[in-house]
Formats: structure tokens, sequence, C-alpha cells
């Protein structure tokens, strides 16, 4: 899985290359819009889903059915929602309710506290001093589809993935949990597969600079006897 | 040109821009008089059964549709759940299916011993081809595909089975019975993998 994050240099032509290079699903997160108070781009959405051919989930500031029912009619597969999740977690039922489970991706960020792993909101700036598994249940329960888990403490990082935050989590909830956040070497993926009991993983910096490539990743879990689709 | 039926169940754009991708034009119609003169139709769909075919009875596509598959049989393919309206009944809701394939839909059921595995099957996965089909060229069992469904087809003739894939158990992922077809998966999700099979379905049929 590829993250994108939005900015004004955004090259869809490279997200395109990007869904020719062996990438599963693409997560394109405007993650400064609930700070800047502004909608995600539907026509970035628009143009990038015409440029691809895997799914595609959108998040950013969405805090509306409405909103969310206009970047899924501009092409996005799948909502993902975060802060608004945090305010209102009934809105996670609802965006189940009206377009299936199957839609809707809770993204919880999450920093290492000397009380453990806690949630953090708008983007990362706020601690909510909510316990990240417990918050990781009621999500499940309220009708989240899958989870896009993403350490703050390991983000940017390349140092590794947040193993026992994943496993937490991973062992926590049924649904698919997507781990996120400090991979920088093929290495980190088998770790977050194995130790971390992750369903999928999602990078954005090692595969951007071209550090490694998507298919080197695989080949490399494969090598280490990780069944992964190829 | 490929008549893609908009009956009010999910997003069809990905359909229309793979097509597109592959290098055809589609149109995208709930008209009666547009469906009747189609060559090729592509049967979309995400949501639920008994709404689906609440939605093309409202739509008074039923007989047109029956017109083209049955009596003109020209190509249709049915995606997802239009795949599963091809069957009898589906155990999701009350309605009779279009009835095209003999068979039911029902949900996943795990036994308790086997690894209790999330539903819905979301996500990749791989395709055992198990009779030989023009919709299959170039495709084979490494081919992977994208799911995203909670039911499935069972087919009441083996010979209809076009093709399997694993979850939990040995499931029906592909159907044909002459010319109807239907997938689980979403090829215009699917990408090299589903513009293979969506152009097969174009060209050679």
């Amino acid at each position: 899985m590829v993250e994108h994050l939005l900015n004004e240099n955004f090259d869809i032509e490279n997200s395109f290359l990007i869904g020719d290079r062996e990438t599963d699903e693409l997560v394109l997160l405007d993650i400064s819009a609930t700070l800047e108070g502004r909608e995600t781009f539907t026509q970035v959405v628009s143009d990038v889903a015409k440029a691809i051919a895997i799914p595609f989930t959108v998040g950013g500031g969405i805090s509306s059915i409405e909103h969310a029912e206009k970047l899924l009619k501009a092409g996005a597969d799948k909502i993902s929602v975060n802060t608004a999740a945090i305010k209102n977690p009934r809105f996670i039922g609802q965006l189940a309710e009206e377009f299936g489970s199957q839609c809707v991706v809770v993204a919880i960020d999450a920093i290492l506290t000397v009380k453990g792993w806690e949630v953090v909101s708008h983007a990362g700036t706020v601690e909510t001093g909510i316990t990240a598994s417990k918050w990781a249940k009621t999500c499940e329960i309220l009708g989240a589809g899958e989870i896009l888990l993403t350490s703050h403490t390991s983000d940017g990082t390349r140092a590794g993935f947040a193993i026992d935050l994943t496993r937490e989590i991973a062992q926590m909830v049924a649904i698919p949990v997507i781990a996120s956040g400090g991979a920088g070497k093929p290495e980190h993926f088998v770790d977050v597969f194995t130790k971390g009991k992750a369903n999928a993983a999602l990078a954005a910096g090692i595969f951007h600079y071209h550090q490694f490539s998507i298919s080197e990743v695989k080949d490399y879990l494969l090598s280490k006897g990780i069944l992964i689709r190829y | 040109m490929i008549t893609i039926i908009d009956y009010k169940m999910g997003n069809i754009g990905s359909v229309v821009n793979m097509i597109k991708k592959i290098g055809y034009e589609s149109l995208v119609t709930s008209d009666v008089q547009k469906i009747l003169s189609a060559q090729k139709i592509i049967l979309p769909g995400v949501g639920h059964f008994d709404k689906a075919m609440r939605n093309l009875h409202e739509l008074n596509l039923i007989g047109v549709l029956n017109q083209k598959a049955i009596i003109e049989k020209v190509p249709i393919l049915g995606i997802c759940l239009g795949m599963q309206l091809l069957s009898e009944v589906s155990e999701e809701g009350n309605s009779n299916g279009l009835g095209w394939i003999k068979g039911e839909v029902r949900r996943f059921a795990f036994d308790e011993n086997s690894k209790k595995l999330k539903i819905p099957h979301m996500g990749w996965n791989t395709i055992n081809p198990i009779k030989d089909s023009p919709l299959l060229e170039n495709l084979n069992n490494n081919s992977r595909f994208y799911f995203v469904h909670s039911y499935h087809f069972i087919c009441q003739n083996p010979e209809d089975i076009l093709c399997t894939t694993e979850y939990g158990y040995t499931f029906v992922s592909a159907i044909s019975h002459n010319n109807i077809m239907g997938v689980q998966f979403h090829p215009e999700k699917s990408h090299k993998f589903g513009m293979t099979l969506l152009k097969n379905f174009i060209e050679k049929f």
C-alpha cells in the first residue's frame, strides 16, 4: 500500500506510475485539511481515480456524509476518517450505514506516552488521552471496516514500524489493521507482518524517494516465507 | 460500445475509466430504448441484493435485460453484486434474482474449527480457472484480483463454474453459461489482470 500526502506539487502521473509498480492500494490523505479547515480536493480525487485501477482510499477533513458521498462519486472506493470520528464517534456508524463497512476506514494516529499508546488528532498535533487499543475496539463496534494505524512516534524515522502498538491493536480487533509509520527497509515489513500481526502495511517515503521499489520489498517478503499477493 | 447498466447501485465510474483505458467507449444508462440496442452489457453493482432487484424492477429493466440475455444472447458480464443477481435467490434477501444461471447466493460461513476469517472477504486474491474460456485468456492461477464481498455464488450445475478462489474454503469466483458471465471480484480495481479480463470480454465475445 502506498500513501500519498497532498501538496501543491502533487503529481498525478507519478501516482499512476505507482499504480503500475505492483502497488496493491492507494491511500490519498490531505493531512492538513482538518487543521486548515478545508475539504479534500474533489478534483484531485477525480483525476487520480481516472489515472489508476486499484482500490483507492481518500481521507483528510471528512466530517459529513455529504462530503464522503462527493468523494465516493468522484471515484474513491473507501473513505478514511480520523479527527471527525474522534469528535463524533457516531459518524463512523453513519458512514457504515450509508455506504457499508467495507467503505469505512478509521485512521488512528497514536503516540507512545508514559501511560502507553494514546490517540492523537488533528494530524498528530492534539493529544486526546484516549487509549489507542480501546479506541480501535470502539471503531470496530461502531462499524469501521478497516483500521489504518499510524505511529506518530515512529513516523518519518525510517527505523521500523511500531511493532508493539500494531500487535496490541491487531489482537484487539477482528477487522484488518494496516500498519503505517516508520518503514525504512524491507526487513521492517517482515517484522510488522510476523511480530506485529498486521494485515497490511503502508509506506510512503521509502517508495516515494525510490530507496526501495515495491517489487524489492515484495520479493524480500516472499523470500522470508510471508504469503503476499504478487 | 459497451453498455453499462446504471441501476443506482454503487460507483460505476471506475468501470467506465477502465474501459476507456483499454481503448473502448461505454455508455452508462438506465434507458430501456438504449439498452435494447446494446451489443455488449456490463451489469456492475455494490450493495444489497434486494435493493438491487427492487431498483431493476422500478426502472423497468427486467424485461429488457431478459430480452438481451435470453432471447438475443448478447454477451453480458455481471460484476460483484451484478454476478450475484444472475442467481435464482440470495440468502441476503427475499427477492428472486434474474435466474439466468442456476444457483443461489450464500453468506460466507466458516466452521468453528477453522480459523475465524474476516467477513467481508476484502483484498487481493488469486483465481483457479476451472474451465477454458476466452474471458480468461492470458490469465492463470497467478492472476490476482480485488475482492470485496460477504456473499458468494453456489452453482447448481458444476459446468457453470468458471473459476474458484480460496477463502476459508473454495468458493466460486466466476461463472459462465453461454453468453452470460459473472465475476465476484472487481476487474475494474484489479489493475493489469482486471484490464486483461475486461479486454477479453470486449474483444473475444
